[in-house]
Parts: C-alpha cells; structure tokens; sequence
C-alpha cells in the first residue's frame, strides 16, 4: 500500500470480497536522506515513502478495519536499486529503478516477508493481469484493459513463483473506474494526483541527485568527461561527463552545426559520447541480456513478436532469437529510433508478456 | 482471538487501583492546583500527595520532584536545564533518543558532546567517563536501565567519579523506576528522570527528580509551577496516577515482589533458548532490570517476526520505530557490536505486572513455531546439519 488511489483501491476491493488481509507498506527511501545537500528540496512531500503517503496508507488500513504494517527495506532499496541507478548512468546507460525495484523488492523482498508472516499472495495496485495458462502449463503476465495505464513493461522480470503468488485486481479496470471505486469506499484519496516520476529522484533531475547522493556517500563523482565524437570518429568537442547524456538527446550537447545532432551511442569505456544526424538514430536490432521468460520456458526457435524498448513506445514488429547465453537478439521489421542501453526490451505476443530482457 | 502484550518497556497498562485513584480527578475534583478557593485547594493537596509518594520511591525531598508531561521532557529539562553554552557533556551510545537527540540539539546550540562506547554486555565502563571528564564538562547523563535490553549500568560508580569531580550527573531510570529500587543519595545523582507510563500510570505524565541546591534552567516560561522549574498547569490526573503508582511500586519493591517478574522472565528465556536454535540473549551477561529480555533469533527479520507474532495474538517489539512506523536497527544494540543484519534479528519482550503465568505460556508455545516458520522461509537461512560424530 503505497497512500495512493490504485492500492487503497485494491485493498478495499478484496476486503469487500472477504479476503483475509495484511495491509503493508515497503518503507524504501528517506526522502529527507538528501535534503540541504547542492540543488535537492527542504522538503519532500507527496511522494512515495513520504510520510504523508505512510499516513494516507494507513488511515486506508483503518478505516477498511486491516491490520497495516511498515516495513523497512531501506538497505536492499538501496543496494539493489539506488546504487545501480547510479552506476548505470555513470557507466554511460539509461536505467529503470522501477523494474528493479519490482524483481528485488516488490516481488521478491516483500513476497518473502508476506509469506512468513502467513500471507499466501501479494496483491498491488499495478495495472497488468496475471493467470495460469493450462494449455502452456504457466503463469502469464498479460496487458490491462485499461491500455494507457499498462505496467507490465516493469513486470516483465516477475518468474512463474512469483507470478503464481501475485493478484493484480485492477487488471480489468479503467482508471477512472478506480477512482470511482475509492469514492465509493469513502477513501480520502479518492482524488489523489497520480505518481509519475522516479520515487526517490526528487523533480525528476536525476543528475542532481546523483550529485547529492555521491557527496552524502563521501565519494566524488568520477571523472567522465571526454570527446565528442561524430558517427565517423570524428573528435568535434568534448562534453562534461556522459551520465549527463541518454540516447536519442538533442539539447545540450554544446556544439553548433548546420544540421540538428542527436546522441546516437555512449561508450563507457571510452568516455565517448558519438553524435549524429536523426536518421543515425534508427536501427534495426537489439541484443538483450539477463532474459526473463514468461509465457514459454525457452526459445527454442526464432519467434514473431513485438518488441516494447521504453516504457512510453509502441510495442514494434519484430522476430526474437537466442543469440548467446542469457541474451536474446531482436530484429525489427522497421528500424526502431533510440534503442537505449540500460532499458528494458520486453516481448509481446498480442496481450501476452513472453519475456523480456535489458538491452545491451 | 487471545491476546498476550509483552512490550511494557514501550508502555504498560494503567492498573485498577491506579485508574481508580485518578478518576475524581477527571470531573469532580477537577479544580486547577494554583487556585486558592475550594476546589483549588482539593487538587493542590493531591498534588503534593503524589508528589511525596514519588519521592518515597526515589528516596528524595519532595521538594526535589518536578512533574512533567513524561520521561522525554524530564530528559530535555536536565540535559538543557543543567548546562550552559560553552560546557562539555558526557554521555553514552546506548541513551534513549530522549537524551541522545537532546545532547545533539545541544551541541548545535555551542556545547560539546562525548559519546561513550559501551561493551558486547552493553556496559558503559566508569573509567572511561572519568577519562572522558575535560575542565569544562557540566554534565554527566548516563542511563540506569536501558530500554531494548534491560542492562543496568554501573551508575553508583559514575556517581562517584561525578561527586568526586564535582560535575553535575544526570541519569535516566525511565526503564528503572518500579522495577529495581532506586536510591537517589546512593546514586548521588544531581538529576534523574522517570516516566508515569512505563510504571503502569497513565502515559503523558512524568517527573524529573533536581537535587536541593542544584541550579535549572527551564523549558518554559509562564507560570510560577513547579517552583519555577516547570510552567504550565499541573496535569492532575496523570501526576495523581504517577503517585499512586510510585506507592504500589514501592510497596512491592520493599516486599521483594519483583522476583515473581523475573521469575517469569527466567522462565520465557529458558523456554525460548531450550526450544530454539541459535538464539542469543543480548545484554545477558550483566545485571538486568527483571522484566526485560532481548533475544537474537540468527537469519531472520526481527520485523517479520514482530509482525507474525502480532497476527498471531503477541505483542513484542524490536529497535525503534521511526516516524513512518518503520523499524530501524537498534542503535543500542549496534553500539554493543552487533551486526546490523543481528540487531535486525533481535527481539524484545517486556513483561509488566499484569503479565499471567498463561501468558508466558502463550508466548512460548506461539515463538518457537513462528520462528521456525520464518526461518524456513528466509533466503538467508539454511538449517546446519548435523555434524556426524568420530
């Protein structure tokens, strides 16, 4: 239960169906861990792990008469999500924290401590559906109705145990007819603003909170500035440092030419940061790497799917193949713009989540 | 379904008689102390009542009692009250947040702070407090009992080395008061503070013990309460339940009563270390408070276990709760050199007066099985194997 409108929701729905329920909110993040450091808030308010957001969590557990628990996963948080963030983006990479956090804390953590306090399933307010597939003998992890709100791009890591352990009660719903639902219990944050960015990122800069983050660990940024270069090597500037920059970025590269240039590729090893025209952004492939399979337990043979390569793209043709161990190789039918190291490549078959992987 | 509360070292229940003795004060004796007509005059003479019934506990003047609203502001008025700008304060690891946090808001506003260390028995040593002592430390404040694992410090040694040093020495009994016998000129202490709620009085009620003679500085300015060292209108039910409580603690702690506490406690832990494997008693090698006993289940989530206990009918507790309700590592338990991951796994239980020999029953029936539920569950756990023997 996170205080906000689609896990009151939830736990409003299946108390009113008659489930035993255990409400419990992950505590995460100190959101004042960072405040007064260069360029982060005073204070941070309204955002996951907030303790605003504790209090509405609670008074949801309240008043549907649950017993409501916080539990403290500060140090995974931050070993398995926060630091890889910071890491990824130092290494010249995009990441995705909420995915992250979903393998190692949401479904995995709390499914561990829901489990030994006698809970048999974890129910959240994510929109995706979960059933088991007699035919294929698995646990599938499916699109929501509603299509705009559609997570499942984050839950692609989620294994046939966990799936078979997870209820997504609002895989059926609009969430409009969320809202709706909360009224109608009398929840008062019916009305609640959606969360949209990076819970513990505050304002989304999240090259200020890295910045902040290093100096409250007593560590200094590492040096990553070097050349700019163009997509035939040649060196045309220099840039302050690639955790600055993410593929298929226009503004702020600090050079003037004729023609609009655009990051094309970030090299982590070289320091290197390769600009180019638009079209140079296009390509037709993809590698991924720590794969995670879903609707089928390997692939055995090239298979025709749609390839999902950010959480705000439209899933696109494409035919999947293991290319390595652990890695899977996409080839599209039309070149894909900005294909992005660091985020996640997830498969499509109609509704249906096969798997996905991180792009390489 | 039955429920077992063994955590009265957060807070303990109001006893009958003590509820009894505060109920006219709600509505019909309900006069404000400083008035001088009638009704004044009634609630006055309450006052004063408990205020010597407190001080037959701590064995002071009554004079020397100052009421609060509990152990917290008891603990901010010494620590703010008897220090200056510009003094050095010694204090310990292991100190509650109510004198850790005041020495911290103090160092911010110019005085200095040591912090001393305690050893694996969760022990301040008295040598290292004299070592500690600079020309300007104004201030000694170590605990007598503490909270998470019931440890009682050596504070008759440290009253000394603060007599004989002739510095100011404050110690918290919080955790102390009605379960051992507290003697303020043995302990020559120069401030100590208790708390109504840990004594099975109502919560929001406490009182600060200030030796004649000693200067305070107070945290509020207003009225001429308290002799000018706390303002405010007296909370009279709270401070008559806090004196009819410091009169049954003192009745039973000059009857040895308290072996009966212990005696259950023995027995929880006994029961508990013969059923479980791999569980140690944090702080048990050195004197302990009877109603207190904090263990260490290896490879499991204190957290977990708190939470399944409580859907399971048994109140405990395990560090501190932060402001999101969340459990944090025990600082006490971390300064006696245990591992975060084995301060997370330790648990508290706090027995209290009304705890039954049925509930010590209920407890050792439910734990054992809990943990071992957990354990089979935990990622971090795998069973040791027999060693076959040569």
């Amino acid at each position: 239960m996170s205080g906000g409108v689609d896990s009151s929701a939830v736990a409003a729905m299946l108390r009113a169906e008659g489930h035993n329920l255990i409400g419990l909110t992950m505590q995460l993040w100190n959101q004042r861990r960072l405040a007064g450091h260069e360029g982060m808030p005073e204070q941070v308010t309204g955002r996951c792990c907030s303790l605003d957001d504790v209090y509405d969590a609670r008074r949801v557990a309240q008043q549907i008469g649950i017993p409501y628990y916080v539990v403290n996963h500060e140090d995974r948080f931050e070993r398995d999500v926060v630091r890889p963030f910071v890491e990824e983006y130092l290494s010249g990479r995009t990441p995705i924290p909420c995915s992250l956090c979903n393998n190692h804390l949401k479904f995995d953590q709390l499914l561990v401590v829901a489990r030994q306090i006698g809970a048999d399933r974890v129910a959240t307010g994510h929109y995706a559906r979960v059933g088991y597939d007699d035919a294929r003998g698995r646990w599938l992890l499916k699109r929501p109705a509603d299509t705009s709100k559609d997570q499942t791009y984050f839950l692609f890591g989620l294994t046939q145990e966990q799936l078979s352990r997870t209820l997504f009660p609002l895989g059926d719903m609009t969430k409009p007819q969320v809202r709706e639902l909360a009224a109608k219990h009398g929840l008062a944050i019916a009305e609640k603003l959606d969360s949209q960015e990076i819970c513990f990122v505050p304002g989304g800069d999240y090259k200020r909170f890295i910045d902040a983050y290093l100096a409250e660990q007593g560590e200094s940024l590492p040096d990553t500035a070097g050349e700019l270069v163009t997509t035939n090597g040649k060196v045309i500037g220099e840039h302050s440092g690639i955790h600055n920059f993410t593929v298929g970025q226009r503004k702020g590269l600090g050079v003037a030419t004729g023609s609009p240039l655009y990051v094309i590729q970030i090299s982590g090893a070289q320091k290197q940061v390769v600009v180019g025209g638009e079209e140079k952004l296009y390509s037709k492939s993809l590698r991924a790497k720590r794969v995670n399979l879903i609707s089928v337990a390997e692939l055995t043979e090239p298979m025709r799917v749609s390839v999902k390569i950010r959480h705000r793209h439209e899933p696109a043709p494409a035919i999947i193949e293991k290319s390595g161990d652990d890695e899977i190789l996409a080839t599209f039918d039309q070149p894909q713009r900005a294909i992005t190291p660091g985020q996640a490549a997830v498969f499509y078959d109609e509704d249906v989540v096969v798997g996905g992987g991180w792009i390489t | 379904m039955r429920r077992v509360y063994l955590d009265n070292n957060a807070t303990t229940p109001v006893l009958p008689e003590i509820f009894e003795a505060m109920r006219p004060y709600f509505a019909d004796q309900f006069g404000n102390a400083s008035s001088i007509h009638h009704y004044g005059q009634d609630t006055r003479a309450a006052v004063e009542s408990a205020r010597e019934s407190v001080a037959a506990l701590l064995r002071c003047r009554a004079s020397e009692v100052v009421f609060t609203s509990g152990g917290t502001e008891a603990d901010n008025l010494a620590i703010a009250g008897l220090t200056a700008p510009g003094d050095h304060i010694v204090t310990s690891a292991i100190e509650h947040h109510a004198v850790l946090h005041a020495c911290k808001h103090q160092e911010e506003a110019g005085r200095e702070v040591t912090c001393l260390p305690v050893d694996a028995r969760g022990l301040v040593d008295p040598d290292d407090v004299k070592r500690a002592l600079r020309p300007n430390t104004g201030l000694i404040s170590i605990m007598m009992a503490n909270n998470e694992t019931g440890v009682l410090q050596l504070v008759e040694q440290i009253g000394a080395i603060a007599a004989e040093a002739n510095i100011l020495f404050h110690t918290d009994a919080v955790q102390a008061a009605g379960k051992v016998a507290i003697d303020v000129n043995k302990i020559r202490c120069h401030a100590l503070s208790i708390s109504g709620h840990k004594m099975h009085a109502p919560q929001g009620v406490g009182a600060l013990y200030v030796k004649k003679g000693t200067r305070l500085q107070p945290l509020f300015y207003g009225g001429r309460h308290e002799r000018q060292r706390r303002a405010g209108t007296e909370n009279v039910p709270g401070i008559v339940g806090l004196g009819k409580a410091a009169e049954m603690a003192k009745a039973a702690l000059d009857c040895g009563d308290t072996t009966k506490l212990s005696a259950m406690r023995d027995r929880l832990e006994h029961g508990i270390l013969a059923q479980v494997e791999e569980v140690a008693i944090n702080g048990g090698s050195a004197a302990r408070v009877p109603n207190t006993t904090n263990l260490r289940f290896d490879h499991i989530e204190g957290e977990s276990l708190v939470i399944a206990l409580d859907l399971k009918g048994l109140a405990v507790s395990t560090g501190a709760a932060c402001s999101s309700g969340a459990i944090e590592p025990s600082h006490v338990l971390v300064a006696m050199g245990l591992r975060s991951d084995q301060a997370r796994s330790s648990i508290r239980f706090s027995l209290g007066k009304q705890t039954t020999d049925e509930d010590i029953d209920f407890a050792l029936a439910l734990v054992p099985e809990t943990v071992a539920r957990l354990r089979e569950l935990s990622p971090r756990y795998t069973k040791p194997s027999v060693i076959a023997r040569s």
